[in-house]
């Protein structure tokens, strides 16, 4: 587990919780805050206060993550809630994610950023329909790590058999998912075991507390930075965002750019490197152009790497716009029309096959029809259900899309920006649906 | 905020990826996508520290293009003068458009009515600020909020949607994956958006550091006068007299955050520097908030309220 040195790893961790309602994330998240003294004076008191007026004698850490007026009507979670907190190892950023499973979309939200998964279950109840269907979806958005905090570990008799027992459940049901990797951790939220301290109880684990664990994962960055097996590098994309034009009069200030003209290619480098003299090929036109000029706001730079936000300048004046994606030639993926996905349907309103839809994916956004619905995936038994005629709210479907125009796509599993896409009603502007790139990405 | 290119390490990934690159990076990819999924964007610039680390992002965004943004402060007229020379010197120093509209206007036509006159006006903000969305036509408004800073802000997306009444319903938020905004809006409609959403106040402070950002003079300690009420300092001005049996005193005091003067309360501190304050930051044991504002303090919900209402 503790193979790379910590220093080695990206300085910021992304991650989310989940799971069934009452298994105790909102007090797990207290705990990490309050023990890694994430929490100001002024939050303690507030949290004090609002225990107090509840007629506890002691603090109840799950209070901290109350958010919304309507929340707190309801005493559930609606929306994500994003936290922050730091150790001397890291910067960490949560995403308190809801439960319920209506709203799922808020759940995968907060899901398609993290770099880890913190998953509870209740050592009482063992794994839930929500803890199934949770997991899927941290994996169906590509978290690559999983932790299953076993929690409550304090109210079972025997606790080193209902953790064993557990783990193995748990084990047999993620393999199926394909996560680089799923990590088992008994702990107690309310008495802070295994959280940040390891606590007295639960002697005959000797794992990671869960903190130690967030603080050495490796990121997606990370996982980006590192060769693929093989040694292989990740091959080029880069999504362009934004064509610039400079011409003297909208140039800034003592740039050194105020005469002559500039055009470049805004972006984020999705995967790779970019180093100059470079041969790109831009997509779907097909057109290739060496990389003249990376360059940022500290000047230019020999190569940049994934993550990294810069302006390319070619050699030649190619027709490129945004949304189109340079890639290297020799890895480049094909322009399709005809994409395979995974749905998960997030609207009130169902699908209407029928109705085109707006797509964007990467930079770029396109009108696409439902083609067809292979099938609807049951995610308490991830059994495949065939030939649904629509989708519904929380429905996670397989479906073929005909885009309007051509759009270079990978699978989501090799790449993350390129192989995700949401889905927009062009009749309310509302984000109806979002899907990943299938394996069988090229129709 | 600086404008010479300094020297700087050729890559970033080899002396490792920072905290504060790995945010820096997505804020200038939600700016970039800003400028273009969105026509007619004002970028919301007060003179405080949260909205000059976004328009230094949007410097390092669009460089070597000009920030595409027009600047539209929301002025409050119960100004701290140290900001207001500050905003306006960032401002002819760029070349930028400012656009300024104040709550005093909106007072004074009869489209904010005070049920106090020396009220403070940071909650009136919210008229003034859709009075200016419909003149000029702004599709879309980009704030420096951050999510670290109050919980009803933790709750909201990037880019956030208002309707044509400028309000927030949190109940119903977009969905926002992946770094996959969606800024559509019909007319009269509007998208608020934060790129600094996942900042908290230490990465602000070091990322000053690092960028050698300019800012006012009151963020750093000075001398003045303040008399104390409750667990706050209130600085002693003009329109914050004393009150009748109130002792004033001199203290070494800074501003956490800089708002509406009436409500805008500073912290004692020596720390003169970025260096101090970074190193202040990171003991503080009060949250900015809590410290700083008053008018925040009487309501658990005040800001979700706010917000519904069609606040930033
Ligand atoms: N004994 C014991 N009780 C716990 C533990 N963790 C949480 N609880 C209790 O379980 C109950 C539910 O915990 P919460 O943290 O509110 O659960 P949640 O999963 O956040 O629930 P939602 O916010 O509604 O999704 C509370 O009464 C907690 O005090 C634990 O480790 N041991």
């Amino acid at each position: 587990m503790r193979a790379i040195a910590p220093a080695a790893r990206a300085g910021l961790l992304r991650f989310v919780t989940a799971g069934s309602v009452d298994d105790g994330k909102s007090t797990l998240i207290g705990r990490l805050l309050f023990d890694s003294k994430g929490l100001q004076a002024d939050q303690i008191t507030a949290l004090e206060a609002a225990s107090r007026r509840r007629g506890l004698t002691e603090v109840d850490l799950s209070l901290l993550t109350d958010g919304l007026l309507a929340e707190r009507e309801q005493g559930i979670t609606i929306d994500v809630a994003y936290r922050y907190f730091a150790t001397p190892a890291r910067k960490f950023i949560i995403g308190d994610s809801p439960g319920h499973a209506q709203y799922t979309r808020n759940m995968v939200t907060a899901a398609s950023t993290a770099d880890v998964a913190v998953l509870l279950v209740d050592a009482r109840q063992g794994l839930q329909p929500q803890t199934r269907r949770h997991a899927y979806l941290a994996r169906w958005v590509g978290i690559p790590r999983m932790v299953l905090a076993v929690n409550k570990m304090d109210l079972v008799v025997d606790a080193r058999e209902a953790f064993e027992r557990i783990r193995a459940q748990f084990h047999r049901f993620a393999t199926g998912l394909g996560f680089a990797e799923v990590h088992e951790i008994p702990v107690s939220a309310l008495r802070g075991d295994m959280v940040v301290s390891r606590g007295e109880a639960l002697g005959w684990y000797d794992g990671l507390t869960l903190l130690e664990y967030l603080e050495t994962a490796p990121t997606r960055h990370d996982d980006l930075a590192r060769s693929r097996p093989g040694g292989q590098s990740r091959p080029l994309r880069f999504p362009v965002q934004r064509v610039v034009r400079v011409a003297g009069g909208n140039a800034q200030p003592d740039s050194g750019f105020e005469y002559g003209e500039f055009r470049g290619y805004q972006g984020t480098i999705a995967s790779g490197e970019a180093a100059l003299g470079d041969e790109i090929v831009a997509l779907p036109a097909g057109t290739r152009a060496r990389i003249a000029q990376i360059l940022t706001a500290d000047g230019e730079l020999a190569h940049a790497s994934a993550d990294m936000a810069v302006t390319l300048r070619l050699d030649t004046q190619i027709d490129v716009s945004r949304g189109d994606l340079f890639a290297a030639p020799e890895t480049a993926p094909e322009a399709t029309q005809d994409i395979d996905a995974e749905v998960c349907w997030f609207d009130a309103e169902p699908l209407v096959a029928s109705r085109p839809y707006l797509i964007k994916q990467g930079c770029a956004t396109v009108r696409a029809r439902f083609a067809s619905l292979a099938h609807r995936i049951d995610v308490d038994s991830l059994r495949l259900v065939d030939g649904p005629d629509t989708l519904h709210m929380n429905d996670i479907a397989h479906v073929q899309l005909r885009t309007q125009r051509p759009l270079a796509v990978d699978p989501y599993e090799s790449n993350r920006v390129t192989g995700a896409f949401i889905v927009i009603d062009e009749a309310t502007n509302r984000t109806v649906a979002a899907g990943t790139v299938g394996r069988g990405a090229q129709g | 905020m600086l404008t010479a290119i300094e020297a700087k390490p050729a890559s970033r990934t080899q002396r490792g990826w920072s905290h504060l690159d790995a945010l820096e990076a997505e804020s200038i990819f939600i700016l970039r996508e800003i400028a273009a999924e969105c026509r007619n964007v004002a970028l919301l610039f007060s003179g405080g520290k949260d909205s000059a680390v976004v328009l230094r992002l949007a410097e390092r965004a669009f460089f070597p293009e000009r920030v595409p943004f027009t600047l539209l402060h929301v002025d409050t007229e119960h100004n701290f003068p140290e900001v207001i020379e500050f905003r306006d010197r960032v401002v002819r120093d760029r070349g930028l458009r400012l656009v300024v509209r104040s709550v005093g206007e909106s007072i004074r036509n009869g489209r904010v009515r005070l049920r106090t006159p020396d009220e403070p006006r940071n909650p009136h903000q919210s008229v003034t600020l859709l009075d200016a969305i419909a003149e000029f036509g702004f599709e879309a408004c980009i704030g420096g909020a951050r999510r670290d800073e109050e919980k009803a802000r933790a709750k909201e997306r990037v880019f956030s949607f208002r309707d044509e009444f400028g309000q927030w319903d949190p109940k119903n938020q977009r969905p926002e994956l992946w770094s996959l905004y969606n800024g559509r809006v019909r007319p009269g409609e509007n998208i608020r958006a934060f790129p600094i959403s996942n900042w908290t106040e230490l990465d602000v402070w070091q990322y000053v550091r690092r960028e050698r950002i300019e800012l006012p003079s009151i963020y750093f300690a000075h001398e003045r006068e303040v008399v104390r009420r409750g667990s706050a300092l209130v600085p002693v001005t003009g329109l914050t007299p004393a009150r009748e049996g109130e002792r004033v005193e001199r203290l070494s005091v800074r501003f956490r955050t800089v708002g509406d003067i009436t409500c805008t309360a500073p912290v004692a501190s020596y720390a003169g520097t970025v260096d101090e304050i970074v190193r202040e930051t990171e003991r503080a044991r009060i949250t900015e908030r809590g410290a700083t504002r008053l008018d925040d303090q009487t309501n658990d919900a005040a800001m979700e309220l706010r917000k519904k209402e069609g606040y930033f």
